[in-house]
């Protein structure tokens, strides 16, 4: 029973990763009021530069930097667009996330069926021998660890820093920021170019380490459980990670189930964490007094300079 | 959907324009045009790469008299219909459609069609000038079956699937019964995954199974991920339709590989010579059509006993549905020292004694 469970914790862990880092990235794009819902173009695109860069090199380490790269340079797409000629944002968003899908198809139509260098899990030598613990705690590839230190520092940075108080001023009121100096734009670029990095990064995940393979459409929606699970978590980091590893359960579990022999339709199944996606959204947006409190107020409004 | 065309350099015309007393009516002709309709890439490196592969050893069998095409990436609904009369229009007179799934629509565009032969992999339709053609892979999950029951300690195997159509169902009910050859106490488990090509879908339905103790892996979907998830965990596995090693050299234990390439040269050689008639072909080891890639990873008595498996079906000595079988309520499906038919093998849709789950 001990080991099914630890099984079933070290999978959905796994699972769950790429959700993380996209959802981190989103985050930070909305908490400075911008809507990029793009992510899972972004992520085709990190997943596609993280393999070919890896296949062709033979090292993980500059697969996982050309996902950074494209999941940036798609970003800044977004935000000349959306940011500087303030196109709407959510038809960009989603113009972001058909380019990304198409052109991550074209550049790995010569890449599907091969094998590429996976990236090495860590073996912790007494720590990942623990019992119980051990396989659940440590023996994780690096990006699992990456994912949870970079939700830490951005959940600490937006709470407790000089740096956070101005990103979510820009986020709840940019007319305040921009007239006590804060340059809006630049900001929200940079925040938008984070947002992409994160998303390469959940790609080179994909594609390097969960199915070290490409295929075309490889992560499936995960780009758009992200971008829902910021909502979800209405905005705060903790629940972020709550709904990430929620959502890598459901995930995980709508194939576990039918391992154990319980007689659901596989359709039913897979249509599952979209299932739960829908109804958690419904019940989180009932309680409007608190999406209040915790939403950018100026989310998805574009900027424009009186001065 | 890429659509690419591959054509001989030296065409029959250009022959024919300078050496016109050589020529034979035959080379004079126009090549005979042939389509092919893939569901996945060409690179998928399973089901679609070894139809593929197919194509191409009828090209360098066939050189300048046929000239063919493919579409790759074609899902299985209503715009397979749209691709095939493409092809019938563009001047093809035979098709080759690849996938169950596009049965309704081969049907639908040969009524358009008379003129041109079609002809289907893996369904049970047929009509004039539809054939349908499939091979016994039922045969070489029994294979695997028994090296599984030597080789798997907790006597439990895993089975990646994907939708529960007969020919599923029969993987399924083969491996078991193969298993159970060796280890009459071995059981199964088994996940279906709604998709036939979804890596990261493949991979997790692996990992479920692994996770529940599963100590081997055998999928019916097409691309390395289980193979790849069973390595990571450290379990052996069986590659599918291709020999998949170069995914996971020390995991893989054998594949099955499918082998289009004799049958298509055959059906394009009777389009040639004019004999063409709508058949119903199930090929298994005996007809080349199913092969077994090297048996490695296991130890040298196991293999031999594969092989002599492999030898034993070829032959017909062992026909692998044979009584007496039952299904998972104990009911006899089988009687003891009967045979199923390929009737009622094709229409299968119960699972033996001893697979855990249900067909939904």
């Amino acid at each position: 029973m001990t080991a099914l469970l630890v099984a079933f914790l070290v999978s959905t862990i796994a699972a769950a990763t790429p959700l993380l880092l996209a959802a981190t990235g989103e985050l930070v794009v909305e908490k400075v009021g911008v809507l990029n819902l793009g992510v899972e173009g972004m992520m085709l695109a990190g997943a596609i530069a993280a393999f070919a860069t890896a296949n062709e090199t033979g090292v993980t380490s500059l697969g996982v930097v050309a996902a950074l790269v494209a999941g940036i340079a798609l970003a800044l797409l977004f935000a000349v667009v959306s940011l500087t000629l303030q196109a709407n944002q959510t038809a960009t968003g989603l113009a972001l996330t058909i380019f990304g899908r198409g052109f991550s198809a074209l550049v790995g139509a010569g890449y599907v069926g091969i094998p590429a260098p996976t990236l090495p899990k860590i073996h912790i030598p007494l720590l990942s021998d623990i019992p119980v613990l051990g396989p659940v705690v440590f023996g994780h590839d690096i990006l699992v660890y990456l994912s949870l230190a970079i939700l830490a520092v951005v959940a600490w940075c937006i709470r407790s820093t000089h740096l956070g108080l101005i990103l979510r001023a820009v986020g709840d009121s940019h007319d305040a920021a921009h007239a006590l100096g804060y340059p809006v734009v630049p900001i929200r670029y940079a925040a938008v170019a984070f947002g992409g990095a994160l998303a390469g990064l959940a790609g080179a995940y994909m594609s390097l380490a969960y199915t070290p393979l490409w295929a075309q459409d490889m992560t499936a929606g995960r780009g758009w459980v992200a971008v829902a699970l910021v909502t979800f978590s209405a905005w705060r980091p903790f629940w972020l990670l709550i709904g990430a590893w929620f959502f890598g359960a459901l995930m995980y579990l709508s194939l576990y189930v039918q391992a154990l022999g319980v007689a659901v339709p596989s359709a039913l199944l897979s249509a599952l964490p979209y299932i739960g996606t829908v109804i958690v959204l419904v019940l989180i947006s009932r309680d409007a007094r608190r999406i209040r409190l915790h939403r950018p107020a100026m989310l998805g409004r574009p900027f424009q300079s009186r001065a | 959907m890429l659509r690419r065309q591959f054509t001989r350099l030296v065409g029959a015309g250009a022959v024919a324009s300078t050496l016109p007393t050589l020529i034979t009516a035959a080379q004079a002709a126009e090549p005979l045009k042939v389509g092919f309709i893939y569901l996945g890439p060409v690179g998928d490196f399973g089901w679609t790469y070894q139809h593929d592969t197919a194509r191409q050893a009828t090209v360098t069998h066939f050189g300048d008299k046929i000239k063919t095409t493919f579409v790759e990436n074609v899902p299985e609904g209503p715009d397979s219909e749209k691709v095939l009369n493409d092809l019938a229009n563009q001047g093809n007179k035979l098709i080759f459609a690849t996938s169950f799934g596009y049965m309704n629509y081969v049907l639908n565009s040969a009524k358009k069609h008379p003129a041109v032969f079609y002809e289907h992999a893996t369904g049970y339709k047929r009509a004039a000038n539809v054939a349908d053609y499939n091979i016994r892979f039922y045969q070489a999950r029994y294979v695997q079956g028994v090296i599984a029951g030597k080789l798997s300690k907790a006597g439990l195997a895993g089975y990646v699937g994907s939708v529960p159509v007969p020919e599923v169902v029969q993987g399924i009910n083969a491996f078991m019964l193969g298993m159970q050859s060796i280890n009459p106490k071995a059981r199964m488990k088994f996940v279906l995954i709604n998709s036939w090509y979804d890596p990261p879908k493949e991979g997790d339905a692996a990992k479920a199974l692994i996770d529940q103790g599963c100590d081997i892996i055998t999928q019916h979907t097409d691309s390395p991920a289980p193979l790849q998830a069973a390595a990571s965990r450290g379990v052996k596995a069986f590659g599918q339709s291709t020999d998949m090693a170069k995914f996971a050299p020390a995991t893989e234990l054998t594949a099955s590989t499918d082998v289009w390439g004799p049958y298509y040269i055959k059906r394009i050689q009777d389009v040639l010579s004019g004999t063409w008639k709508s058949t119903d072909t199930w090929g298994g080891f005996d007809s080349g059509m199913l092969a077994m890639s090297p048996f490695t990873n296991m130890p040298p008595d196991v293999a031999a006993l594969a092989t002599s498996t492999v030898a034993d079906i070829s032959s017909g000595k062992n026909k692998v549905f044979v009584g007496p079988i039952s299904d998972q309520t104990g009911a006899v499906k089988v009687p003891a020292g009967t045979t199923m038919d390929d009737g009622a093998l094709s229409g299968m849709q119960w699972l033996v004694q001893g697979v855990d789950g249900k067909l939904t």
